[in-house]
């Protein structure tokens, strides 16, 4: 019995949170098309968001490309097919790589640093504040940060692919002896539109569930700066198991046929 | 029998958080142009009450009138025009930390009213003067006020677009006497000179009597005692008695236990 009431308590707590971020996406949405657009805001959270986020995707970014061509030329040496790492690495850089670990990464930075803000203002009641002067936090906090996040990460992701790319160029001319025309030839020969686009499509997708998460966890937080924690800490969780689901979702959508 | 319509009506006001039954039932009139101020004891749910009249809190039953508007349940657009109305000091002053003092001051006329920044500047430092507050504290950050500092910025914040109805939750406490009396004169004149209808909470009766017309107290989620600030001390309510002497002994049980 004790089982039974906690599975459907479950289930219920997850309806209810299901219901409640669809209002509060739905609200954030329904904000965003109707002026006023705060135009000085949403320039402010860009930078955040997209220029401070720049080290942190890069380094990851460079690594992965790098550790990318060292795999690759371990493992397609078994077969002989050493010529496929440039074609490798920049599929998996442009396709999953970029996207997927610039979104984590981001979720973990800018995810993490949202809920906090929104909700040390939720509990120290500036939340509160901001209604009473007529000015919907929707408005003016939610809506500047989802816009910038989703505008901002496909930017990430593109510099993410540019250097992932570089970084696997680097390993293999300097380490594994390829020759550089053949190597870049190799990349961009088997490169189509479609596989910039996609992971591009994803970027803005993941740049939309971080800040929506970020938003909505600070949003609803509660308790003082417990609360904020908690908000912080779910709001990366979730973010990043979310990206993960819809990556898969979007790679369906492109690639499965 | 016909009389001018109450700024604010709140009828049979239930509010509870889970099983904390915070207002059970409150009714409660005010005319324009009135200023009242509700006392009550730590945690009766005074500040819970100006949340909800200000749609923050959603009460779970009872009816909120706003010059004879039903405000109960507004949506989000609805409810950023009836805020035009009101202006509200927080206990905690909630300050926008983001922003410089004068910024925090402008905030409504710059955001809500459209004003341009200049103008809205300078207004801002008008208020931020009739706190006490000089220019010099305007470019500063909210983190780098004293706790009374605060509470006057959002006092400031408060009275700068010129609402009908202002509600101040104490807006003494944390303040020096003097500068509690300046406050307490400053509120005053919000009415004299502004025909704002102000509620106040506070828990300095030397303050409530300067600038309450009527009093209210507050106990176990309704309105126990309501009348004329004259009145008070003849009231023959025993828990205004109480509460107005500071006494420990009485009706109201503090849930404390004696040592
Ligand atoms: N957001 C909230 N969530 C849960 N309970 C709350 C919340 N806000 C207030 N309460 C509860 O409501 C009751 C009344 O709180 P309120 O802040 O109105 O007290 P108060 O009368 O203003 O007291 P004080 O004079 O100390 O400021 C308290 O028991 C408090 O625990
Ligand atoms: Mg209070």
């Amino acid at each position: 019995m004790k089982l039974l009431v906690l599975i459907g308590r479950t289930v219920l707590h997850g309806f209810e949170t299901v219901g409640s971020l669809s209002v509060f996406s739905g609200q954030a949405l329904a904000h965003g098309v109707r002026p006023p657009i705060y135009l000085r805001l949403i320039g402010m959270q860009m930078l955040e968001i997209g220029f401070y986020s720049l080290p942190v995707v890069g380094l990851t970014a460079i690594f992965t490309g790098m550790v990318l061509a060292l795999q690759t030329f371990n493992a397609a040496a078994r077969f002989n097919a050493e010529s496929t790492i440039a074609t490798v690495v920049v599929l998996s850089m442009t396709r999953e790589l970029g996207p997927v670990l610039a979104g984590l990464m981001t979720a973990g930075r800018v995810g993490a640093a949202i809920a906090a803000e929104i909700g040390t203002m939720r509990v120290t009641e500036q939340i509160d504040a901001l209604t009473t002067l007529s000015t919907s936090p929707f408005k003016y906090l939610v809506m500047p940060r989802v816009i910038a996040g989703v505008t901002m990460l496909p930017f990430l992701v593109l510099v993410a692919d540019i250097i992932g790319v570089m970084g696997g160029y680097l390993v293999s001319i300097h380490k594994l002896g390829f020759n550089p025309a053949a190597y870049l030839k190799n990349t961009f020969d088997y490169l189509e539109t479609m596989d910039v686009v996609s992971g591009l499509v994803k970027a803005a997708v993941f740049g939309f569930l971080i800040t929506l998460m970020g938003c909505y966890q600070g949003y609803h937080s509660r308790g003082g700066a417990q609360g904020v924690g908690a908000a912080a800490t779910n709001a990366v969780v979730s973010a990043s198991i979310l990206i993960l689901a819809a990556n898969y979702l979007i790679t369906e959508f492109f690639f499965a046929r | 029998m016909t009389r001018a319509t109450p700024k604010i009506e709140l009828a049979d006001l239930h509010v509870a958080f889970g099983a904390n039954r915070v207002l059970q039932g409150l009714d409660l009139t005010i005319a324009a142009g009135e200023s009242v101020v509700i006392i009550g004891g730590s945690g009766s749910g005074k500040s819970v009450l100006l949340k909800c009249i200000l749609g923050l809190l959603e009460p779970s039953r009872g009816r909120i009138r706003i010059d004879g508007e039903d405000v109960t349940r507004l949506s989000g657009a609805e409810r950023q025009t009836v805020m035009r109305k009101f202006g509200m000091l927080f206990q905690g002053a909630a300050l926008f930390d983001s922003l410089p003092v004068w910024e925090n001051v402008a905030f409504g006329l710059i955001q809500g009213d459209k004003m341009a920044r200049p103008n809205a500047r300078r207004i801002a430092l008008e208020k931020l003067a009739q706190v006490g507050l000089g220019a010099d504290v305007a470019e500063l950050g909210p983190a780098e006020l004293s706790g009374g500092m605060k509470k006057r910025v959002g006092l400031a914040r408060a009275i700068a677009r010129q609402p009908e109805i202002i509600f101040f939750d104490e807006p003494t406490t944390g303040l020096d006497p003097i500068m509690g009396d300046v406050i307490d004169r400053l509120i005053v004149k919000c009415r004299t000179e502004l025909g704002a209808t102000t509620l106040s909470i506070t828990h300095d009766m030397a303050s409530a009597r300067r600038i309450a017309d009527r009093i209210a107290m507050l106990y176990q989620g309704r309105i126990v005692w309501d009348g004329p600030v004259a009145t008070i001390d003849r009231s023959g309510n025993p828990y205004v008695d109480q509460f107005i002497n500071g006494r420990a002994e009485g009706p109201i049980q503090m849930a404390v236990s004696a040592a």
